[in-house]
């Protein structure tokens, strides 16, 4: 279990060194950021002295060795539009995106998974197909959609909450819903299938052949079994608590996080982008570490296999 | 039969979307009696079970009557029926590896049974499971208890599902195709052992089976299904002696022998009839070589050929003794 | 005369123990020798694991043979993939247990049992019609059912087709990989008289791998019972189901249900068949034998002649004109 816990983690943080390294090579080549903050008409001595502060004369691969040794250091580096730490820019930001992806992260499981069980349990009934019609409407439209639709309707039309900016948690209900809605569709669909996949299991006739109650057969014996694939996607939703609200918080002119790469982006402010990419793939490695661990809680046939003779507990 | 049937099965009739599976079954098993079901694939062997014990999907339209002691079983409160089931009635199942839940530990489905049928919880239960462990020959009990089931060969998951069925201490004990998914030497293992358990406990047995040297060792009495119908019940050593029905004969004739000289073996000619494509009267005429056309007129009823011996036949003068 | 022989065949697997543990070789077959002489049939029983499906593949000529040689009509079996492999290959057909897996759903019938014919660039298009026609005919199968899709047949009527395709290259052997295991008792003898009879006609040898006793007494000439890896017993069917010689087989034999007396009392063996990764050393079935011995836990016992001729591989046997 150890080991496999220690494979898995070296996994994780190759992945990290994947993903910066990723985007060194793709900001670097699409632009040069001097020109990007300094404008394109900057006087060609201030562009050189820009690049000469930041080291962007130096080869590439020399910059990126001293990137990445930083990265290593724990140094993030500074912004180059204003000269303050990248991890100080985003460590603010931070909150505003939790306080928009967190509610839809419960919304999404609070109603997704509810609902899955109950169309699964319910095949074919009227309510399977309510529930699935919305689950489909809900992931087919995408979020920003949706956003547009229910600011229309709630901001504009009725006038009951505000369509963007930060007026304390009346301004959060049409983000949330925007973002919850679909992932609690994904996850309903998923979540029956799981069920309904489960149900036809021959251990479910043996659970009721044994006399158990049917209540306890789907607590006891088909939710076990249906929270191993549904985990994955669960997993996933976690994963993008940072990075989910890219889209969302740009309708919604909502300051957190996504805003902020979208602007360092645009800007290639390298130290900023990479530090909202660690950010973003450490909280989706961290997840998948999780998810993979459960799996090994959840499912004893994932956990590694003991040889057949010593197997102690 | 001079005792009063433990279970009785009348006009027992199931339909899957209009498509009929079994087409009135009425079989009476009495107390510590071994019955034998046999028939092919589609026969509705399995399904006169799962029907009379509520454990079909509920796209299933089921007609008829199944009493336990005199208590109708069909259409009972889910209260009643979990109580007999895994209680009175216990049931095992041809895949032991997939019949067991995967996720959890084999001595805590075993005492589950102990929790709902005998109120045992705790070290009590733990105790009962390590006996019942002990009783149906799983070696080293006391570690086995707590491992999960893809740990185990496929004989020990099925020990598991028979400790897991006596722990209700059931009066009847249906097992649908107990070693079908086995090895020849382990199938041999399992069958020992519920024919010892049998004996040992009294309770009754009903073996379901496609493999009429199964049934012939384990049963006292063997019913021969075929299209949903029951087709001939006899003694299994008058049966396999001297069958009357053509399909029985049918079926033995087309089982190669262990020992004798080899002859050619004599198929049965075409195939089982489609659920929406049955035959107006007997299901197997089509198929038969004695058929005349008044087998197509009726669906046949039993016929006595002996005491304890029937065949739902027409055609019993011409089917004598071979 | 032989058509097909196996000389000292191993096939050697590496795997691995847990998600990260180090590989370990698996003898799934483990030192075999047989043959099989044209238009006879051998049968090959034992129970899961016991390695008669990767000696089936390993005469197939599909897995190369880890130690040891294959010869097919009388030259070395080629390497996989070669052109004398692809040329030989219509001569050796396999004849598997789940048809509708080895049949291509998209297709017709007709369509299928006509691929060999194109690929082995066999007669001409009209030709080849009236070829696939004959061969439906020869397996039993209504005409009208060439124009059909797997799915729309019955298994035994897919058995006849899978077997209508072999037969299409007119091979000189069919390997069948437990070929009635999954068919219902009345559809299963129609397949074993059809396997025999087109034996009687066509000439073709086969090596008959199943787990059902009965069904390999039925069609084999000559039979070989298979434990872990290793031919334990081989010879007469006859012989071998009326007075099996190895323990292993006794029980094998004794443990099929019979309607009516039986002629060998049961042996029931305690414990599962062993892991192949796990191999007891000496005799591979001493831990489960009735009858073992000291030396079976340390040396491992040849196959040698018995006095009636057959092979036996085990040290309580006498072996033919000596001692044991």
């Amino acid at each position: 279990m150890l080991r496999f816990a220690a494979l898995r983690l070296g996994r994780a943080l190759l992945t990290i060194a994947l993903v910066v390294t990723f985007a060194f090579i793709v900001l670097r080549l699409s632009g040069d950021p001097a020109m990007m903050i300094m404008s394109p008409d900057a006087p060609p001595e201030a562009l050189k002295a820009f690049r000469e502060a930041w080291g962007l004369d130096e080869p590439l691969w020399l910059q990126y060795l001293k990137y990445f040794t930083a990265i290593l250091q724990g140094e993030l580096g500074q912004s180059m539009r204003d000269g303050r730490p990248a991890i100080e820019l985003v460590a603010e930001r931070i909150p505003a995106t939790l306080l928009l992806t967190l509610p839809a992260l419960a919304l999404k499981i609070g109603l997704g998974i509810p609902a899955g069980i109950y169309a699964a349990l319910h095949r074919n009934s009227m309510t399977d197909r309510v529930v699935m019609t919305f689950a489909v409407a809900g992931f087919t439209v995408p979020s920003f959609v949706l956003g547009l639709i229910l600011v229309l309707i709630f901001a504009v039309q009725l006038g009951w909450l505000p369509s963007g900016g930060q007026e304390g948690w009346r301004s959060v209900i049409l983000p949330v819903i925007s973002m919850g809605l679909g992932g609690a569709g994904v996850l309903a669909r998923f979540t029956r299938s799981a069920m309904l996949e489960v149900l036809g299991q021959p251990y479910i006739r043996t659970a009721s052949a044994k006399g158990v109650p049917w209540g306890a057969v789907v607590r006891g014996h088909a939710l076990p079994n249906a929270a191993i694939p549904t985990v994955t996607v669960v997993g996933f939703m976690v994963g993008s608590l940072m990075a989910g609200a890219v889209v969302v918080e740009s309708v919604f002119s909502w300051p957190g996080v996504g805003r902020l790469m979208v602007v360092a982006v645009a800007n290639r402010d390298l130290a900023v982008v990479q530090c909202v990419l660690l950010l973003v793939s450490a909280t989706m490695v961290t997840s998948n570490l999780i998810v993979d661990l459960l799996y090994g809680v959840l499912d004893p046939r994932l956990r590694g296999q003991a040889p057949a003779a010593g197997g102690g507990h | 039969m001079t005792s009063a049937p433990l279970v009785s099965i009348r006009d027992l009739r199931v339909a899957f979307h209009g498509l009929p599976a079994l087409r009135g079954i009425d079989l009476d098993v009495a107390p510590g009696e071994a019955v034998g079901l046999v028939g092919e694939s589609g026969c509705g062997k399995s399904v006169t079970w799962l029907a009379a014990l509520g454990l079909l999907p509920a796209t299933a339209t089921i007609t008829g009557s199944v009493t336990l002691d005199g208590t109708e079983l069909l259409g009972a409160a889910p209260a009643v029926l979990d109580r007999v089931r895994g209680g009175r009635v216990a049931m095992i199942f041809q895949d032991p590896a997939s019949a067991l839940n995967p996720v959890k530990r084999v001595g805590v489905q075993v005492a589950e049974a102990l929790r709902l049928h005998r109120g045992l919880d705790g070290g009590a239960a733990d105790a009962e499971v390590l006996r019942l462990f002990d009783q149906v020959g799983i070696p080293d009990a006391r570690r086995r208890v707590h491992i999960y089931p893809h740990e185990m060969s496929g004989g020990q998951n099925q020990r598991v599902m028979i400790a897991m069925a006596l722990a209700g201490q059931p009066e009847l004990l249906v097992a649908d195709e107990p070693t079908t998914a086995l090895d020849a030497t382990i199938q041999a293992q399992i069958l020992d052992l519920l024919r010892r358990l049998q004996q040992e406990t009294g309770m009754a047995l009903v073996l379901i089976s496609h493999d009429l040297g199964v049934v012939a060792e384990m049963c006292r009495r063997v019913c021969v299904m075929y299209a949903g119908r029951i087709v001939e019940q006899a003694p299994s050593d008058t049966l396999f002696a001297d069958p009357r029905h053509p399909y029985t004969r049918g079926l033995l004739a087309a089982l190669p022998d262990m020992v004798g000289p080899r002859r050619r073996l004599e198929a049965i000619a075409g195939g089982v009839p489609e659920p929406w494509n049955m035959p107006p009267g007997c299901a197997f005429a089509p198929r038969c070589a004695s058929a005349i056309a008044a087998c197509d007129a009726a669906i046949p009823v039993f016929h006595p050929v002996a005491p304890g011996h029937d065949a739902a036949c027409i055609r019993l003068d011409a089917m004598v003794p071979e | 005369m032989t058509l097909l022989s196996l000389d000292g065949v191993s096939r050697v697997y590496a795997t691995r123990r847990g998600i990260i543990g180090r590989p370990v070789p698996v003898r799934a077959v483990d030192q075999i020798s047989l043959s099989v002489a044209p238009g006879r049939t051998l049968g090959i029983v034992g129970e899961s694991g016991c390695g008669k499906s990767t000696t089936g593949r390993v005469a197939l000529g599909i897995e190369r043979p880890s130690e040891g040689s294959v010869t097919f009509q009388g030259a070395a079996m080629p390497t996989p993939g070669t052109p004398a492999w692809r040329r030989m290959r219509g001569r050796l057909q396999l004849v598997p247990q789940d048809p509708l897996g080895a049949m291509d759903r998209r297709l017709t019938i007709a369509t299928q049992v006509e691929e060999p014919l194109i690929i082995h660039a066999i007669g001409d298009k009209s030709d080849r019609r009236d070829r696939v026609q004959a061969l439906l005919r020869d397996v039993g199968l209504r005409a009208d059912l060439a124009e059909r899709h797997p799915h729309e047949l019955s298994g035994g009527q897919r058995q006849r087709a899978v077997l209508a395709r072999a037969l299409a290259t007119d091979p000189a052997l069919l390997v069948c990989d437990e070929p009635v295991s999954a068919l219902d008792v009345s559809i299963q003898a129609q397949v074993i008289n059809m396997l025999t009879d087109l034996q009687e006609a066509r000439g073709i040898a086969m090596l008959f791998i199943s787990h059902d006793l009965k069904v390999v007494r039925q069609v084999s000439h000559e039979v070989a019972v298979m434990y872990l890896g290793r031919i334990v017993e081989h010879g007469d069917p006859e012989a071998i189901f009326a007075d099996p010689l190895h323990p292993y087989s006794r029980a094998l034999v004794s443990a099929i249900p019979v309607p009516g007396p039986r002629r060998i009392e049961r042996v029931v063996l305690t414990g599962d068949p062993p892991n192949p990764a796990d191999r007891p050393s000496g005799c591979a079935f001493h831990p489960r034998c009735p009858v073992a011995v000291a030396a079976c836990a340390v040396t491992t016992p040849d196959l040698r002649p018995a006095a009636d001729g057959r092979l036996v591989a085990c040290h309580l046997v006498p072996a033919a004109g000596g001692t044991a």
